[in-house]
């Protein structure tokens, strides 16, 4: 196992053991990220994040992270205010934060940026998302989320719900889950179902997943619901977005017919595909999970940067 | 004794075995046009005895480049590619399908860092399988099964 100076690009480039490393790794930051204890563990160390999408978990969570480890941040939020806006292309800028920093996060629109990025910096570079590619980390603290409140990932049956065509969480979330043997159910409105290149990229892992577009059908006997929204920024037609926004809405109702120990889980932003009633609920698992985002990055950033070691 | 269709060529590249009705298209990816000056031979529906009917390019004066027996391999992955010299056969070999694929083929994810005009990226693929021919974006692991029209010209 070899974490030092590592990019982390998809959650397929790592196995399973690799995966509970980081999930170790992660439990034991818990205290410093509740604020219990301080730590120096990347002092005098700078993280480039560089976020040329809208993004508040990741960027905040990734700087928070940072921070609670001793280290600093830079980078910029928003391209427009950066010497991307005068053109500069992606391969220069990462050049330009190679040398400043030690680490970068990168966020970007176009699909496969954060590899492109990595041919281009001697340094880590972490995927941030990258449109509707990858977004490994957050298949990470889902993961550790899951495994939080299950004690164990393997056997689990895992609802994925919503847009499985454009959401990017999902694609990295189903293909770590086939490594620890879960079962799957896909629940999509019709149009945006899951890739088909996911689907036989799973099958090739002798993994089958159930697909329909009945959530009613799926829900009793399922252990953890995984819901995306529906992403209108992805439409490039806003009349096949109003065709399937509202499709699906987990509240009270639903939640009657699963199992009492279900749990509900989101990536968010939500908008309304939980109702708020549900929030209250011993299901409502969403927020615990976003706050995961801190440990779970802490992982990440130390193991990449100082490697295994205590 | 047979008939012959088309004269043998002294010095040049006879590409054999093309899919029947492919033939055009390896013409515009070696882009043979009008300007060419030298003799250019299509036989298309051709009858073979291994593969039922073929299509046959007979190029004078010209050797393929290895990036653009690469590309033919991508549309006839069975087509021979004989080397005349002479009149003689100096090499014949069949195309092979590489396992990497650089520069020749573009990805067909529009949303794809590889498609970046501002970024100059030049797209690589893995081969994932040969029969048929798929190829996996290296960079935003967009599989392409239909190669033919995504390659670069």
């Amino acid at each position: 196992m070899q974490f030092k100076g590592r990019d982390v690009i998809a959650v397929k480039d790592f196995s399973k053991e690799e995966i509970i490393h980081i999930l170790d790794e992660a439990e034991k930051m818990i205290p410093a990220a509740k604020g219990l204890t301080r730590l120096k563990t990347l002092e005098g160390r700078i993280l480039c994040t560089l976020f040329f999408e809208p993004s508040t978990r990741t960027r905040l969570s990734f700087e928070s992270a940072m921070q609670i480890l001793g280290g600093g941040v830079i980078g910029f939020a928003d391209p427009s205010g950066a010497s991307v806006a005068k053109g500069e292309t992606l391969a220069d800028t990462i050049r330009m934060a190679d040398a400043f920093g030690d680490v970068i996060v990168l966020r970007h629109p176009l699909e496969g940026a954060a590899r492109f990025a990595s041919e281009y910096a001697s340094i880590p570079v972490i995927n941030g998302g990258d449109g509707a590619g990858q977004h490994p980390t957050q298949t990470l603290l889902d993961l550790f989320t899951i495994r939080q409140a299950k004690g164990k990932i393997e056997g689990k049956k895992v609802i994925l719900l919503g847009d499985l065509k454009y959401g990017r969480t999902v694609h990295s979330m189903a293909y770590a889950l086939a490594m620890f043997d879960v079962e799957m159910i896909f629940v999509s409105p019709r149009g945006l179902e899951m890739p088909r290149e996911v689907i036989r990229g799973l099958s090739s892992i002798g993994v089958t997943p159930l697909e329909t577009n009945n959530l009613q059908d799926v829900i009793q006997d399922a252990d953890v619901l995984y819901v995306t929204r529906i992403q209108k920024e992805r439409f490039a037609d806003i009349e096949d977005y109003l065709k399937v926004a509202g499709t699906y809405r987990v509240d009270l109702e639903l939640l009657k017919n699963a199992k009492k120990d279900l749990i509900v889980m989101h990536p968010l932003p939500r908008v309304d595909e939980i109702s708020r009633e549900v929030d209250a609920t011993p299901h409502a698992w969403y927020f615990k999970q976003a706050f995961n985002a801190i440990p779970v990055r802490m992982a990440i950033l130390k193991l990449v940067l100082e490697g295994e070691g205590p | 004794m047979k008939e012959m269709k088309v004269q043998p060529i002294k010095n040049g590249t006879v590409i054999d075995h093309i899919p029947q009705g492919m033939a055009l298209r390896v013409l515009r990816i070696l882009n043979v046009d009008e300007r060419i000056g030298s003799t250019v031979s299509v036989l298309m529906h051709v009858h073979s005895q291994k593969h039922g009917l073929k299509d046959v390019v007979k190029i004078e004066d010209r050797e393929l480049k290895p990036k653009e027996v690469d590309k033919i391999s991508l549309i006839a992955p069975n087509a021979t590619i004989n080397i005349i010299r002479n009149y003689i056969v100096a090499e014949k070999y069949v195309v092979k399908v590489p396992d990497e694929v650089h520069g020749i083929v573009r990805c067909t994810n529009l949303s794809c860092i590889s498609n970046d005009p501002k970024e100059c990226v030049e797209p690589r693929f893995i081969t994932i399988s040969k029969k048929p021919i798929i190829l996996k974006c290296k960079y935003c692991e967009r599989e392409i099964e239909d190669v033919a029209s995504q390659i670069i010209i």
